[in-house]
C-alpha cells in the first residue's frame, strides 16, 4: 500500500545508526534504554536510526515505570520564541475555548490563566467558528495581550491548517501552524491536509509568521484516530500513534501532544487505560525525538474521573513531560470534556520544584503571580490585577 | 426527659449500686419507660430546615471566590461573558471545597445521563415504538459504536410492519449518549414539530424509540423502510456544564454508508441553549424543504 507517511518514517531513518541497533531483540533494546550506561544523549542519537514500528514495539514490552523511567532519561528541547523542554520545567498550554468563540470571554480565561502561570509553551484557542476572519480576529486579540504585557510565549489559532495559512496571507499574526495528524495518509487525507500542505504552511510561518523559529509547528494526535477514520491498515492504535510521531518529526515541530482521553471508550475503556496510554504517547514521542506534552482528559462517557487525570499528571510530570494543558478546572466548555486545569500545573511545579519556561518565569516573578522558587503567590488567580 | 435528666439519673443510680445503697424502686419504671419510648421513637417530621444545599444550584458565573480582588465587579462582569470556572480563587495551589465538590456533582450528573436509560415509563407514556439495536447491554453499547447503528432481522421485520409503506416522514428518538436529555426534551420537541409539519398538511405516523442508537441507526431504518425524510432526536454527549443536551440529525433518504454531510444538524437543544420548541418548529420547517428539494444536507442549499 502506498503511503507518504511510511515513506517519509523510512528516508528519515540514518542508516549508519540504524546498523547499530538492527541485531538487536526488542527486548534488547527495552534493556539498552532503561541501562545505567545508556544516556538521554545516546537515546536520542538512537531515535535517529529507529522506526515508528520499533517505537511502538519497545514501549509494549515496558511497564509503566518502565515508561516513566525511561522517558525521564530524555529531554528534547525546541526553540520559537521561547525554549520548552529544558530540565527544571514544566510547562503548560493556556487553553481558553468558549461555545461562541466570545473575544470577552476569551479573554477572561486568558488572564486568569496567566496568573496562575499558565500559558508559557503556548497561549492557543480551539476555535469554533473554523473561518479566516474569526481566526485573524482571534489571532489579533492574542497579540494584542502580548504585546500589552510583554508575555515572553507563543500564540496560536487551533483551525485548519488551510486556514491559518489564510489568516496569515490577510496578515495575522502567529507564532505556530497548528494541525491534528494522524498515522497514515489515508488518516491525514481524512484530515484535509498531506505532507505537502504542512510543510508550505511551515515555510509561509517561517516567512510571514510573529515566531524567531526555527521550531513553527504545533501537532496533535490521539490513539485510535486513524480507525476513526479507516485508515489503520488493520494496524493496532500505538504503533498507528507511534507513526504520528514518526511523521511529525519531519516537521521539526516546537510542540507535540496527544490528547490522550479524548475518542471516548471505543478505544480507551477507562481511566486505567488512559493512564497506560498517556505513559506510552509521552515515552514514545520523547523516544522518537519530539518535544512531547500531553492534554490528559477524559470524555463523560468513559469510566474516568478528575482524580484518573491528576494522577496520570503527577506520573507524567516525573517523566519529565515537556507540557499539560490549562483549562479553568479543567472543564473545557467548548469540546466538552474534562482535562488538567490551571491549579493543576501550578500544583505539579511546586511538588517537583520546577517552573515555567525561564524569560516566562521572571515575567511571573515581575508581575508578581509566583515568588522566585516558582510558588503561587496571593495575588495569583486575581484576574483584575491585568484589567 | 431528656439526655441531661437520663444521665443524672444514671448517675445516681451508680453511685448508689457502687456505695451499696438500695436502688429506690420508684426511678427503675422510670428508665425503663425512657428506654422504651427511645427504642419506639418514630420522626415525625424530618424536614426541619436542616438539610445541606444542592451546591449544584448554585449559579457559578455568579459565584465568587477571589480573596482581596482588586475588582470584584469588572471580574464579575468579564466572568458574566463565559460559562468557564472562572474566579475559583485556591487553597495553596489547589481549588476551594466548593469548587472541588461542584466539579464532582456535575461529573455525576454527566456520567448518570450516560449511564442510565430512558425510563420504559417515559417510553410507554409517550406511546413509542420499543426497538433496540445489536447492542446487548450498556457496555457493548460505548465500547462498539458498530453496533448501535444496526438492527437484527426480526427487529427489522417489526420496524417495517410500523412503517409498511415507505411513508413521507419518519420521527424516531435515540438514547444516544444522553438519557436526560431525552427526558428532558423530547416531550417539548415532538409536538413542536408535528404541529408545524401539520401546517404544513405533512402527516406522520407512529414515533420510534431506540436504545442503545447510535446517529447511524438512522441509516437503517432507511433501509428497512424507504422513508423520504427521516429526524432522529439522539441525546448528545454530556459536558459539565449540561448533560441535557439534544441534538436533531435529519436526512434526505437516509441509507447505510450515508456521507456525514448529507445530514441536516440541529445542536445544542437544551433549556440554556436552542429551546426545544424552538428546535422544533424549525426541524419541521427543515423537513418540508427536504421533501420539496429532494435534499438535505450540504445538498440542501
Amino acid at each position: 500500500m502506498q503511503d507518504e507517511v511510511t515513506r517519509i518514517i523510512q528516508d528519515d531513518v540514518n542508516e549508519r545508526i540504524f546498523d547499530e541497533f538492527k541485531n538487536f531483540t526488542v527486548a534488547e533494546f527495552r534493556e539498552w534504554i532503561l541501562s545505567e550506561d545508556t544516556t538521554g544523549a545516546m537515546i536520542s542519537r538512537a531515535s535517529r536510526g529507529i522506526t515508528s514500528e520499533i517505537v511502538a514495539a519497545v514501549t509494549k514490552l515496558m511497564s509503566n515505570m518502565d515508561l516513566i523511567y525511561g522517558a525521564r532519561k530524555i529531554r528534547v528541547i525546541k526553540h520559537c520564541n521561547t525554549t520548552i523542554g529544558k530540565a527544571g520545567t514544566l510547562s503548560a498550554r493556556l487553553q481558553p475555548n468558549h461555545p461562541t468563540d466570545d473575544p470577552d470571554g476569551i479573554l477572561a480565561s486568558v488572564l486568569e490563566g496567566l496568573t496562575f502561570g499558565i500559558g508559557d509553551a503556548l497561549i492557543g484557542l480551539n476555535p469554533v467558528d473554523d473561518t479566516t476572519d474569526s481566526v485573524v480576529r482571534v489571532l489579533k486579540r492574542f497579540e494584542e495581550i502580548k504585546q500589552k504585557f510583554e508575555i515572553p510565549t507563543q500564540i496560536c489559532v487551533l483551525a485548519h491548517v488551510n486556514t491559518q495559512v489564510d489568516a496569515i496571507k490577510k496578515g495575522a499574526p502567529t507564532d505556530l501552524i497548528f494541525q491534528s495528524i494522524a498515522g497514515s495518509e489515508k488518516g491525514n487525507t481524512a484530515f484535509g491536509f498531506d505532507a505537502k500542505t504542512l510543510e508550505e504552511a511551515r515555510q509561509l510561518v517561517l516567512k510571514e509568521g510573529t515566531a524567531e523559529g526555527p521550531n513553527v509547528m504545533y501537532f496533535e494526535t490521539g490513539q485510535g484516530s486513524e480507525l476513526s477514520s479507516e485508515a489503520h491498515a488493520d494496524t493496532d492504535q500505538l504503533t498507528m500513534e507511534a507513526r504520528c510521531y514518526g511523521f511529525a518529526k519531519r516537521f521539526d515541530p516546537f510542540i507535540v501532544n496527544t490528547v490522550v482521553g479524548f475518542i471516548g471508550p471505543e478505544y480507551l475503556y477507562d481511566g486505567r487505560q488512559v493512564s497506560r496510554a498517556g505513559l506510552e504517547d509521552h515515552f514514545m514521542g520523547k523516544l522518537t525525538g519530539i518535544s512531547m506534552g500531553v492534554d490528559a482528559c477524559y470524555t463523560n462517557h468513559m469510566k474516568a474521573d478528575q482524580n484518573s487525570i491528576e494522577d496520570l499528571s503527577v506520573l507524567l510530570t516525573a517523566a519529565g513531560c515537556n507540557y499539560f494543558m490549562g483549562i479553568p478546572h479543567g472543564d473545557d466548555v467548548m469540546l466538552n470534556y474534562q482535562s488538567t486545569g490551571y491549579h493543576e500545573t501550578a500544583a505539579l511545579r511546586e511538588m517537583f520544584n520546577l517552573t515555567s519556561i525561564e524569560p516566562f518565569h521572571k515575567w511571573l516573578v515581575k508581575m508578581g503571580f509566583v515568588d522566585e522558587y516558582g510558588r503561587l503567590t496571593n495575588r495569583a488567580g486575581d484576574a483584575s490585577l491585568l484589567f | 426527659m431528656n439526655e441531661q435528666d437520663l444521665k443524672k439519673m444514671i448517675e445516681q443510680l451508680v453511685s448508689k449500686m457502687v456505695t451499696g445503697e438500695s436502688t429506690p424502686v420508684d426511678t427503675i419504671p422510670q428508665v425503663t419507660n425512657y428506654v422504651e419510648q427511645q427504642v419506639n421513637y418514630q420522626p415525625t417530621n424530618v424536614d426541619d430546615g436542616q438539610y445541606i444545599e444542592d451546591i449544584t444550584q448554585t449559579d457559578l458565573q455568579k459565584q465568587f471566590l477571589v480573596k482581596d480582588a482588586r475588582n470584584k465587579e469588572a471580574y464579575l462582569d468579564m466572568k458574566s461573558k463565559t460559562p468557564a470556572r472562572l474566579g475559583l480563587g485556591k487553597a495553596g495551589a489547589r481549588y476551594n471545597t466548593i469548587s472541588m465538590l461542584r466539579v464532582r456533582a456535575d461529573h455525576a450528573a454527566a456520567q448518570d445521563a450516560v449511564f442510565t436509560d430512558v425510563s420504559e415509563e417515559f417510553i410507554k407514556k409517550n406511546n413509542f415504538v420499543f426497538v433496540q439495536t445489536l447492542c446487548k447491554d450498556k457496555d457493548e453499547y460505548l465500547t462498539r459504536p458498530d453496533l448501535g447503528r444496526r438492527f437484527a432481522a426480526d427487529t427489522a421485520k417489526v420496524i417495517k410492519s410500523v412503517y409498511p409503506n415507505s411513508p413521507k416522514v419518519i420521527l424516531m428518538v435515540g438514547d444516544g449518549l444522553s438519557s436526560s436529555a431525552i427526558e428532558a426534551n423530547v416531550e417539548n420537541m415532538l409536538p413542536a414539530i408535528k404541529q408545524g409539519l401539520q401546517g404544513y398538511g405533512i402527516e406522520t405516523g407512529e414515533v420510534l424509540f431506540v436504545k442503545y442508537a447510535r446517529v447511524g441507526a438512522m441509516d437503517d431504518v432507511g433501509e428497512i423502510t424507504d422513508a423520504d425524510v427521516i429526524c432522529m432526536l439522539v441525546g448528545e454527549r454530556p459536558g459539565l456544564v449540561t448533560a441535557e443536551s439534544m441534538s436533531a440529525y435529519i436526512a434526505y433518504k437516509p441509507k447505510l454508508g450515508i456521507a456525514e454531510a448529507k445530514r441536516t444538524v440541529i445542536s445544542n437543544i437544551h433549556k440554556g441553549g436552542t429551546t426545544a420548541v424552538e428546535a422544533g418548529a424549525h426541524t419541521a420547517e427543515l423537513i418540508k424543504k427536504m421533501l420539496e428539494k429532494k435534499a438535505s444536507g450540504i445538498d440542501l442549499k
